[in-house]
């Protein structure tokens, strides 16, 4: 017995069966819109094939049974005995989908096999001819017999060398079974000059002195059949009764899944790896040529080592550019699942819509690409329900009747940004208008621009699920996107024109990882501000400043009063305590609130690694993490969405 | 906590601690737990810590915090001195720093030679002891290291985060 | 202790099959496709190849023809990794110049048998 312990390829053949189920989709739907290419049905088949043979490898018995089915569908239609249908692509879809919930379950340990499974491998059976469900039956094993021992007659034709077979490793088998007596036909060796060596000309008479199963000896010769002469005779002591056939071995029981490992991992392209290796190299040239300056530099050689200093500085840099790009993965992987969405609900609402992605190459953080899928789902949902007219409607406006959505990925400066952006009616300005005031958001909705109405569809009060269908607005649970997309250090905004559609515009950061900062000192102490948030730095007039009962102070900026928040209060500094007049305020936003951070002074901008607090100690109200300064100290980071919260909870009090 | 990482005198085998001068009194901690020992570097404030946790210092990348002893334990602060340290200490996975007057030695500790706390004679709330044990003619008390930052710091923490704007305010 | 290809487009299955044979000491190299096995072909003397039918770029069948051509390569076993439902696939296999098969799904003992009775 081998000890190799299969559950450890468990987590790899889930993540490849998920690849190849996406993959799977993708084809169908290309297929769906009337795609003609073989390759495609070839995905398909490929897909069902490979986690067919994975579950039955791998211990998965229910679903290797389901995907066993899926796959002779696919193989009718690869073979060209059915046709690609809608009804065949509309059921390889559900297939998919009941594929990877019993994955799942499988690989939690549980049985894979659900009533609805169950019901859907039915259908599944009745399309496939014949109707057949059941997986290929084992071969019926051979009669038993009772023998003393074989004769063998073999003569390999010339070519069966060629096949890799090797008569000399047959013989070595059949020794196994019993002692063997090899006799050599030689007569139809070729004289020296005729021959190819690679060519087999020998015939073999074989006596095995063992009472051994024909199905044993037979299967001896299994790879040769075809490639030869072979006759199999027993030589028998007494006659034989026939025996009955003991049925197939019952199916292998599903095996435990082992402890599953939460742990995410990263498939990482080789040439990444190759990249960083290259980098280490060269630091680790620069390090061997900088250490030669042990001892101190010489005048003569200062111009090397400024150079070797450069050097490191530069690999340094790109060394950091290219760790960080491991964690960087194609928002394909998000955008992948829209074309099913958006084909499923145009389908559910009688509406014609075109998807038009673009940008799909565009690399974001994993962190970020696993959590910003929801916020898009949601988008795209209101996109297509709310955003999106039916065909009458649009050919009545004037549009083609069908509508485009166009969800697009693209860098600008530092950020990624992500567009969900429709053809459609538009914000209804009266209907948000109407529906902010009854919900007492607002007490009317004069003297608002268009964006400030817009804004408000992202307020938390402002909608619930039961109250939109009768707007033909927008705002199913916006608050949740923008906050979610916050959480991961981005912003959210919108963009409407009256009959000509709607565009949602995420901007991310490119990893969370490290932050652009300003840093800044209060009460003499070092805190860092995350650039994303920030609108703006101003010097306060101490006449511009009005307090407001309770003790808090509000400035004037454009149109607006900011409540001034003191950050050496909220952080509890010891050091000086500065007036208005002799700080900087940083007005910040965050959940589409501005407030004003009053801070001694501004130190600069950098970069910061983001380092956790809570993995040595615990989450501290109004601060996000840490970051080593350049001189090996600890700066603490800002949390100004939290740093909003505390100031918007304040004033409620 | 419901199954300390480090509990030493459940097993049968001797248990060395490094011990740790803290006034006239002699601590131990065991040794298991025990990271590095380095002398007092300055650290990071955080905002809204209980008062004997210091601050925060880099430990090559990692945030760790710094906690005082002394303060923990409801001594007055002396000066950091030359001899001031600070004892890196690993705990169910968490990494912090105990600042002691001093490090004095490493000893052995017979799991029958710990004897439970009397409730009285020593400064400690016992609350955060092992136990004590004798070394020659020196007393040394048993630090439970789990205690010193939790669980009682992880209700504070709680009671903090519930009412930020109280601090806000102040 | 040999040094064999292992050929397969699912990556659980090939290193399953890798893992399994350096278990036994033989030196295991991997390739995706068949296109991309005959290009280790190219730079490595194997002992033995195994390889899956199914694959993208370049199928098993064309591979082993195409394997069969390169010197050194003619009389090398080669294994088509096949399941029972393909038996169509075995003999093409077989025509393409195969040496035999193991059947999917097969087990770590399985494999390492059937490795044993092909290296002898």
């Amino acid at each position: 017995m081998s000890k190799v312990d299969l559950a450890q390829f468990h987590k790899a053949f889930h993540e490849e069966s998920l690849d190849g189920l996406d993959a799977m989709e993708q084809a169908l739907l290309a297929l769906d819109e009337g795609a003609d290419d073989p390759e495609l049905i070839n995905v398909v088949f490929r897909a069902a094939h490979s986690i067919k043979g994975g579950a039955a490898t791998f211990g998965f018995a229910d679903v290797a049974a389901f995907t066993h089915v899926a796959e002779n569908l696919m193989d009718e239609v690869r073979s060209g005995r059915r046709p690609m249908e809608k009804a065949v692509v509309e059921l390889l879809l559900r297939s998919g989908d009941i594929i990877r919930d019993m994955l799942s379950l499988q690989m939690a340990g549980q049985p894979g096999a659900t009533a609805e499974s169950q019901a859907l491998l039915a259908e599944l059976s009745a399309m496939v001819s014949g109707g057949s469900a059941a997986p290929a039956q084992a071969k019926a094993a051979a009669a038993t017999e009772t023998v003393e021992g074989w004769d063998i007659a073999f003569r390999p034709f010339d070519y069966l060398l060629k096949s890799g077979n090797d008569p000399a490793r047959m013989f070595r088998e059949l020794e196994a079974l019993g002692p063997l007596t090899t006799t050599v036909d030689a007569s139809k060796l070729p004289s020296l000059a005729d021959m190819d060596p690679t060519a087999s000309y020998l015939a073999y008479q074989l006596r095995l002195d063992a009472g051994a199963k024909r199905a044993a000896v037979e299967g001896v010769f299994d790879w040769v059949d075809g490639d030869c002469e072979l006759t199999v005779t027993p030589r028998v002591a007494a006659p034989a009764a026939p025996v009955a056939v003991a049925p197939a071995a019952a199916p292998r029981a599903v095996r435990e899944v082992a402890t599953n490992s939460e742990a995410s991992s990263v498939r990482v392209g080789i040439e990444k790896i190759d990249m960083l290796i290259n980098l280490v190299g060269e630091l680790v040239i620069t390090q061997a040529m900088l250490s030669q300056f042990n001892d101190g530099v010489p005048d003569a050689q200062l111009e090397m080592f400024r150079h070797g200093l450069g050097q490191l500085a530069r690999h340094t840099r790109e060394l950091q550019e290219s760790v960080m790009s491991i964690r960087m993965l194609p928002i394909s992987t998000v955008f992948n699942r829209f074309p099913r969405l958006v084909r499923d609900l145009a389908q559910k609402l009688d509406k014609k819509v075109v998807l038009d992605l673009r940008g799909e190459t565009t690399e974001l953080d994993k962190t970020v690409l696993e959590k910003i899928g929801d916020p898009l789902v949601h988008l795209v949902r209101n996109a297509i329900d709310h955003g999106l007219e039916i065909p009458a409607k649009r050919l009545g406006a004037g549009k083609t009747d069908t509508g485009t959505l166009r969800m697009e990925a693209f860098h600008r400066g530092g950020s990624i940004v992500v567009e969900v952006a429709d053809d459609g009616a538009g914000l209804n300005r009266d209907a948000i208008v109407a529906k902010a005031v009854q919900r007492g958001l607002i007490a009317s909705g004069e003297g608002m621009s268009d964006d400030a109405v817009a804004e408000l569809i992202f307020e938390p009060g402002f909608s619930t699920a039961a109250a939109t269908t009768d707007l033909s607005g927008r705002g199913v649970g916006m608050d949740v996107v923008r906050r979610n997309v916050m959480d991961l250090g981005g912003t959210v905004s919108i963009r409407s024109v009256h009959g000509k559609g709607t565009t949602f515009t995420i901007t991310l950061p490119l990893t969370l990882a490290i932050i652009d900062g300003l840093t800044a000192a209060v009460g003499g102490e070092t805190y860092i501000v995350p650039l994303v948030s920030i609108v703006e730095s101003v010097q306060v007039k101490a006449d511009a400043v009005r307090s407001v009962v309770g003790g808090g102070e509000l400035f004037r900026f454009r149109e607006e009063w900011l409540p001034i928040v003191r950050l050496y209060d909220v952080f509890g500094c010891d050091g000086s305590r500065l007036g208005v007049d002799q700080g900087i305020v940083i007005i910040v936003e965050a959940e589409g609130t501005r407030i004003g951070l009053f801070v001694d002074e501004l130190i600069g901008q950098q970069q910061a690694v983001v380092k956790s607090l809570e993995a040595n100690y615990r989450r501290v109200a109004g601060i996000s993490g840490a970051t080593i300064l350049a001189d090996g100290s600890v700066a603490l980071i800002a949390d100004v969405t939290g740093l909003v919260r505390m100031q918007g909870r304040r004033k409620a009090a | 906590m419901n199954q300390p990482a480090i509990s030493a005198i459940a097993t049968d085998e001797a248990a060395q601690y490094l011990t740790v001068n803290l006034g006239n009194e002699e601590y131990g901690v065991d040794i298991l737990a025990v990271r590095e020992i380095r002398g007092w570097t300055a650290v990071t404030r955080i905002p809204q810590a209980p008062s004997y946790v210091l601050g925060v210092l880099n430990l090559r990348g990692a945030i760790v915090p710094v906690l005082d002893l002394r303060l923990r334990f409801g001594l007055t602060r002396e000066e950091y001195t030359a001899t001031t340290v600070c004892v890196i200490v690993m705990v169910a996975g968490r990494q912090f720093g105990i600042v002691v007057d001093a490090v004095s030695d490493v000893v052995e500790v017979a799991p029958g030679s710990v004897r439970p706390v009397p409730d009285m004679g020593t400064t400690v709330d016992t609350e955060y002891l092992k136990g004590l044990t004798s070394v020659g003619e020196r007393m040394v008390l048993l630090l439970d290291v789990d205690r010193l930052l939790q669980p009682q710091d992880a209700q504070m923490l709680e009671a903090a985060l519930a009412s930020p704007e109280a601090k806000a305010v102040a | 202790m040999a040094k064999i290809l292992a050929v397969d487009d699912s990556a659980s299955m090939r290193s399953m099959v890798a893992f399994t044979l350096r278990g036994a000491g033989h030196d295991v190299e991997e390739a995706d496709n068949g296109r991309a096995a005959l290009d280790q072909a190219g730079v490595h003397k194997f002992d033995l190849v195994l390889a899956d039918v199914n694959m993208p770029v370049m199928d098993g069948i064309s591979m082993v023809r195409e394997m069969r051509t390169m010197s050194g390569y003619s009389g090398v076993p080669i294994l088509m990794l096949t399941t029972e439902s393909d038996t169509n696939k075995k003999m093409e296999g077989k025509a393409a110049g195969a040496t035999g098969w193991l059947v999917k799904p097969f087990d770590p003992d399985q494999l390492l048998a059937t490795v044993a009775r092909v290296l002898g």
